[in-house]
């Protein structure tokens, strides 16, 4: 990955960027750049490739330079939080440091994160002990401890349940007021994408098919206010979904009178 | 009438749970009724002894069996006779560890150690290995290194075997999670291989040692001049049933006492389990 140091210049560029699996073309000439700080959510339906970009910016595929260019650090947490269960919650945040310039003072790094991720008290827990949110919270931590430039979130909260998905959708905004990096989430969830992103983009058969800027700020996002609920009429359009139709032959239950 | 039907159900308190006396005070005896057979079986091995029922030539009484061990353990003999046994356990048992648990490594982390080391391992392994004792005893005679070569080989497959499963097994997306964390090729295997494999290395690890032990019976019944097999064939000679019986009763408690050894292991390297 070659760095780009210019102030300004995008944390991810991507262009023209193309993958294919045998004669499945899963990505389509992609162009994307990622400015820094910039939170940018991903959508689409299963198979449209969004995950497999994802990998590509993460370096987990390899990906030619040339196409896809990354300046400084990123990192990834995942639908599971795939935690080692035999490393307690602190050794697995500590693990993210193990190569990086601030190896000696992992300890208090990872501690520290953890504690700003609501976890003062699971540091010596084996993960297996945890509640799937808690777990989604370490893997979270591990994936910030490293102060990354550029944080990849695949469908991170898409199997907790809605009210701890609220709770995750406050603190992953909270640490990214604070740690200032740039975030891309992929997700299938629309309000999820409208809650968090600055610009949402809609992934359709391995191209970005189109792109929303949410200016609102984020406590002022609610689908009564208009612009909102239209963005969210779109997205869902882009996605191929339609609203119910009434049905004709049934009138509206009115009267619920218990039996 | 509905409303009458919907407050009797709803009325009835459901009967209180409340347990009978006599169940609390049975259950504090309870571990004592898996003691009843047991027990039972000894007394009428006792009485049909000492009725005359069953001959000495037969089967000794458990009273001169545990007489019989007495002495055995004051003359020193059965000391000396189980420190050789254990012994012979103890070298095998290092030797196909440590030949089982390389190869599982060596196979699991590479490619080509794969091609090179499974295939053979895979056919060996179906050798019936109590069967290569007459060609171990052409190879090494009747010392030490027949007994010693069969217990490693008993030791050595399974360890093999489950390592390499246990390597095998180890979920990807665990290796792409380090990945994504820029670990490198060493330290995967060191955070997530091996600890991802030692579940199954300790089970493998129990079943080598149940057949190190009857590796050892197996070699030291058919040629020893030492050892617990040694004391039992002597015996035989003499129709000296006490003496077959005390070590029967002491490879058993070898048997168990290695397993105890693996399950504290177990407890100990697997806490996380929890």
């Amino acid at each position: 990955m070659a760095s780009l140091t210019t102030t300004g210049a995008p944390v991810a560029r991507v262009r023209g960027h193309h993958r294919s699996f045998g004669e499945t073309h899963v990505l389509r000439s992609i162009d994307l750049d990622i400015a820094p700080g910039e939170f940018v959510a991903l959508l689409g339906r299963s198979g449209c490739g969004k995950s497999t970009l994802l990998r590509s910016l993460s370096g987990l595929d390899p990906t030619p330079t040339e196409e896809v260019e990354v300046a400084g650090r990123t990192s990834v947490a995942f639908q599971e939080p795939r935690l080692l269960p035999w490393r307690r919650v602190h050794e697995n945040v500590e693990l993210a440091l193990l190569n990086s310039p601030e190896r000696r003072q992992r300890e208090e790094l990872a501690r520290r994160t953890l504690v700003e991720v609501g976890l003062e008290e699971k540091l010596d827990v084996w993960p297996l002990q945890l509640s799937g949110g808690q777990a989604q919270r370490v893997s979270l931590a591990r994936a910030l401890v490293s102060s990354p430039d550029l944080l990849l979130l695949d469908e991170p909260f898409s199997a907790l349940d809605a009210l701890t998905r609220i709770d995750m959708h406050q603190l992953v905004i909270e640490l990214w007021r604070r740690h200032a990096m740039a975030v891309l989430i992929v997700t299938h969830d629309v309000d999820e994408a409208i809650a968090l992103a600055d610009r949402v983009l809609v992934m359709d058969s391995g191209r970005i098919a189109r792109e929303w800027s949410i200016e609102p700020r984020r406590d002022d996002r609610d689908l009564s206010k208009p612009e909102i609920a239209r963005i969210r009429a779109e997205l869902l359009d882009a996605l191929g979904v339609r609203p119910t139709p009434p049905n004709p032959n049934r009138e509206p239950v009115r009267d619920q009178g218990a039996a | 009438m509905d409303d009458m039907s919907t407050t009797a159900l709803a009325g009835t308190p459901a009967p209180p749970r409340q347990r009978p006396r006599s169940r609390s005070a049975r259950s504090r005896f309870a571990f004592l009724r898996r003691w009843v057979s047991p027990i039972a079986l000894i007394l009428l091995w006792q009485l049909l002894c000492v009725a005359g029922v069953i001959g000495a030539r037969t089967l000794a009484a458990p009273t001169e069996v545990v007489a019989t061990g007495i002495d055995l353990v004051q003359d020193g003999t059965l000391g000396t006779e189980t420190l050789i046994s254990l012994q012979r356990v103890a070298l095998g048992a290092l030797i196909g560890g440590v030949v089982g648990l390389s190869f599982a490594i060596v196979a699991g982390l590479s490619q080509i150690g794969e091609d090179a080391i499974d295939p053979p391992m895979q056919m060996l392994r179906t050798l019936p290995h109590f069967g290569l004792i007459s060609l171990f005893i052409t190879w090494f005679g009747l010392g030490e290194m027949p007994k010693v070569t069969l217990i490693a080989m008993g030791v050595c497959f399974p360890l093999y075997l489950n390592t390499l499963g246990g390597i095998r097994g180890i979920d990807r997306k665990m290796l792409e999670a380090a990945r994504s964390m820029h670990l490198t090729w060493r330290q995967q295997v060191r955070h997530v291989i091996f600890p991802g494999a030692l579940p199954q290395t300790l089970v493998g690890l129990r079943q080598s040692l149940g057949i190190a032990w009857l590796s050892l019976i197996v070699a030291e019944t058919i040629a020893a001049d030492s050892g617990l097999g040694y004391m039992i064939n002597d015996a035989r000679e003499f129709f000296r049933t006490d003496v077959i019986v005390v070590g029967l009763a002491i490879y058993s408690l070898l048997g168990l006492g290695t397993d105890a050894i693996v399950r504290h292991l177990e407890r100990k390297a697997l806490a996380w389990r929890a």
